[in-house]
């Protein structure tokens, strides 16, 4: 029991340190929480994006593939889609029509799409919900689009996508093949790009090799492809990530210099003070430990558990400028709490312990001197 | 006898390990109730054939990171910054990194 | 009690600002008696009283406290028999800022691992006897000299040491608080402890509680005077 009491002796003394300089430690613990709230948000965030595309885009088709002429994207003519399906272990071909949609009123874009099956025929649209703010339409409002060759297709909206499906359908506008072709100008026999069905899963890339082999300008892209992109989304290797992430490593170091570059004499003082009265140097360098550890502990339990509020509690608001940057239309989502407990260990080690540890360092020095000098102070 | 500092400072500590703690009994009680939700989303996914989220929609590279071709600045330069921040943000997807080597 | 042989302190050896501050001093310390150390500024009474007091460490020479030598004692055991056998009296006091009085005194057993409650009885009761009581949760900075002195003193004595040492005293005391300083120690001593004094004040070696006066000049002990 000696060692708890002894310990809480000393925590209790580190505490009223702390308080003696009251406003200095409420400064630095109010900063270093915003240093790890921003980190943890960053990390929360990028994490549940990750996790939850990941998820989701396990059901995207299993091989798109597209046509590039000098590099750049190209519409696929029918014929390919029969080349195809005559390579062996193709199940089906089908032609996708896709495409995007620039409105200048509101300078947001849309993204066409003609589904497998759109059950509400020529003349009408299905929306997501970003486009229904967006354009500020409903069931039943109708909806100009400016085709290729300037005139305009009015389309009714026959639904509106759910809230919930928002991170996948925010920003779509389901139509009917005739109708995408009419706004769009593709023409017949012609599609944006073909999605491939196998029989055995197993076989994609050695049937991705031979469509190659086969349509020389075309690219297959498998689905786990489309799954990687995302899983290597916002990755550290990436531009503001990693400009985060640096930002936050160099304030930390700054803050841990600012506290080993010395003592100020009147800490040195009490150190000597407190050597002369009986402690020993173990006992001085456990009192700056726990100094140093109550700052950074707060800090860190703060900081993170406001990250999680802000990030899946208030769908990361305070970042939203930096992802919405240009775009018009920005997807309301509640991110699902997909967080990894490695990774908030990983914060851990990263803020408390390089910060304890340099609150001890410099008082080592002071620690150890000898009680005598106390006499001569 | 007053109440000590270092047990108001303990006893803060407490509470926020079990705010800690439920952070993460949240996220999984969350995720239950999210589940069907995401398994609607799954099954619109596949029948409308979705090959990425919607994230970026300010131009046509940023919304569809997978699909997008070697052309764009967006590829060749992580940091093209007229594709603020979403330039800045996203790398190339892995498999475009790839199909150059091939090349 | 306390032996010294042929204790020699040297201050920064081997460097241009070397100071011999004790050179060869023996002297043996009896249990339970008051010894004052008088000399000049820079005699070396303070150095003497740090090495007793096993703040640091001699030179060469040898020093025992009750039979066991402590000149060779790894620092913790040193450290040990400090913290157990004396109580510090500084010249300036040094109470810490910003805390209380209380905490002030019970703050040399903190790393003791003691009960806090029983810490807490043990400051409360030896403050009481010096009249502190109205002022235990008073912070330092707004007590007067002599309350500081007598909190000084309360601070020395919250592990029940056997040894007192107090350096130069009555150095920011008028004459009145310094007699009344005297009276404390002199009850201290009859409660059985060993009191060991450096000052060049006469109030405090013409005090007619002290047994023993030892004069130090230039590191060198000059003269033993028996009282009684």
């Amino acid at each position: 029991m000696s060692r708890i009491d002894k310990h809480r002796n000393i925590l209790d003394f580190a505490l009223s340190s702390l308080l003696r300089r009251k406003r200095k430690n409420i400064a630095l613990v109010i900063m270093y929480t915003s240093l790890i709230f921003i980190l943890a948000s960053v990390i929360f965030f990028t994490e549940a994006i990750k996790r939850e595309a990941c998820i989701l885009l396990e059901n995207s088709p299993e091989m798109i593939v597209q046509k590039t002429m000098a590099g750049r994207h190209d519409l696929i003519p029918d014929n390919y889609i029969r080349s195809i399906e005559s390579i062996r272990g193709v199940q089906s071909v089908r032609g996708r029509l896709w495409g995007y949609y620039y409105e200048p009123t509101r300078r947001a874009n849309y993204t066409l799409t003609v589904p497998e099956h759109f059950s509400y025929g020529t003349g009408y649209i299905a929306i997501g919900k970003g486009v229904s703010r967006t354009l500020e339409a409903g069931k039943g409002d109708l909806v100009p689009f400016r085709a290729y060759n300037g005139s305009y297709v009015s389309l009714e909206v026959a639904d509106v996508m759910t809230a919930e499906s928002e991170i996948i359908s925010s920003d779509l506008v389901l139509l009917s093949e005739p109708d995408f072709r009419e706004i769009s100008g593709a023409p017949g026999g012609f599609f944006t790009d073909l999605g491939v069905r196998v029989r055995n899963a197993k076989e994609l890339p050695v049937i991705a090799d031979k469509i190659r082999r086969v349509l020389p300008d075309t690219r297959p892209i498998l689905k786990n492809e489309i799954v990687k992109t995302y899983e290597t989304i916002f990755d550290w290797r990436g531009g503001i990530v990693m400009v985060i992430l640096m930002s936050a490593v160099f304030a930390f170091v700054i803050l841990a210099w600012d506290k080993a570059t010395g003592l100020s004499s009147e800490e040195k003082r009490e150190i000597g003070i407190l050597k002369g009265i009986g402690w020993e140097t173990s006992d001085v360098l456990w009192l700056k430990f726990w100094e140093g550890a109550v700052v950074s502990l707060t800090s860190f339990f703060l900081g993170v558990i406001l990250a999680y509020v802000h990030v899946f509690l208030a769908s990361f608001i305070l970042f939203e400028p930096v992802l919405k940057g240009w775009s018009v239309l920005y997807p309301e989502f509640r991110l699902v709490p997909f967080i990894d407990p490695f990774q908030i260990m990983a914060i851990f080690f990263l803020t408390v312990l390089p910060y304890t540890a340099a609150t001890i360092v410099p008082s080592w020095r002071a620690a150890t001197i000898d009680p005598d000098s106390v006499m001569r102070l | 006898m007053s109440i000590r500092k270092v047990d108001v400072f303990l006893l803060s500590i407490s509470v926020a390990l079990c705010l800690f703690a439920f952070i993460f009994v949240h996220a999984s009680l969350t995720k239950k109730s999210e589940l069907p939700a995401l398994r609607e989303n799954s099954k619109m996914v596949r029948t409308l054939e979705i090959t990425d989220i919607c994230l970026f929609t300010e131009a046509r590279y940023t919304r569809h990171l997978s699909m997008a071709d070697l052309h764009t600045p967006f590829q060749d330069h992580p940091m093209s910054l007229e594709h603020f921040p979403s330039g800045a943000l996203i790398t190339p997807p892995p498999h475009l990194r790839q199909y150059v080597q091939d090349r | 009690m306390i032996e010294l042989t042929d204790i020699r302190k040297v201050f920064n050896a081997g460097n241009p600002n070397e100071f011999v501050a004790v050179r060869g001093a023996s002297l043996v310390i009896a249990q339970n008696r008051m010894t004052v150390f008088k000399g000049p500024s820079g005699s070396g009474k303070t150095t003497i009283l740090s090495l007793i007091g096993c703040m640091t460490r001699p030179t060469s020479g040898r020093i025992t406290v009750s039979g066991r030598e402590i000149t060779s004692l790894p620092e913790r055991f040193l450290t040990e028999i400090r913290q157990r056998t004396f109580g510090f009296v500084f010249q300036q006091f040094h109470l810490l800022k910003g805390i209380t009085v209380l905490e002030n005194v019970m703050l040399p057993a903190y790393p003791s691992g003691q009960r806090h409650l029983s810490l807490r009885e043990k400051a409360t009761g030896i403050l009481h006897l010096f009249g502190l009581s109205a002022k235990m949760s008073s912070k330092v900075e707004w007590l007067s000299g002599g309350e500081a002195q007598r909190v000084s003193i309360s601070r020395a004595l919250i592990n029940d040491p056997a040894v007192i040492i107090a350096d130069e005293p009555t150095a920011h005391l008028d004459s009145k608080l310094s007699l009344e300083l005297m009276e404390i120690l002199g009850a201290l001593k009859r409660e059985g402890k060993t009191i060991l004094i450096a000052s060049h004040d006469p109030l405090v070696s013409e005090s007619p509680f002290v047994d023993l006066v030892v004069s130090i000049r230039d590191g060198l002990l000059k003269e033993v005077e028996e009282r009684k």
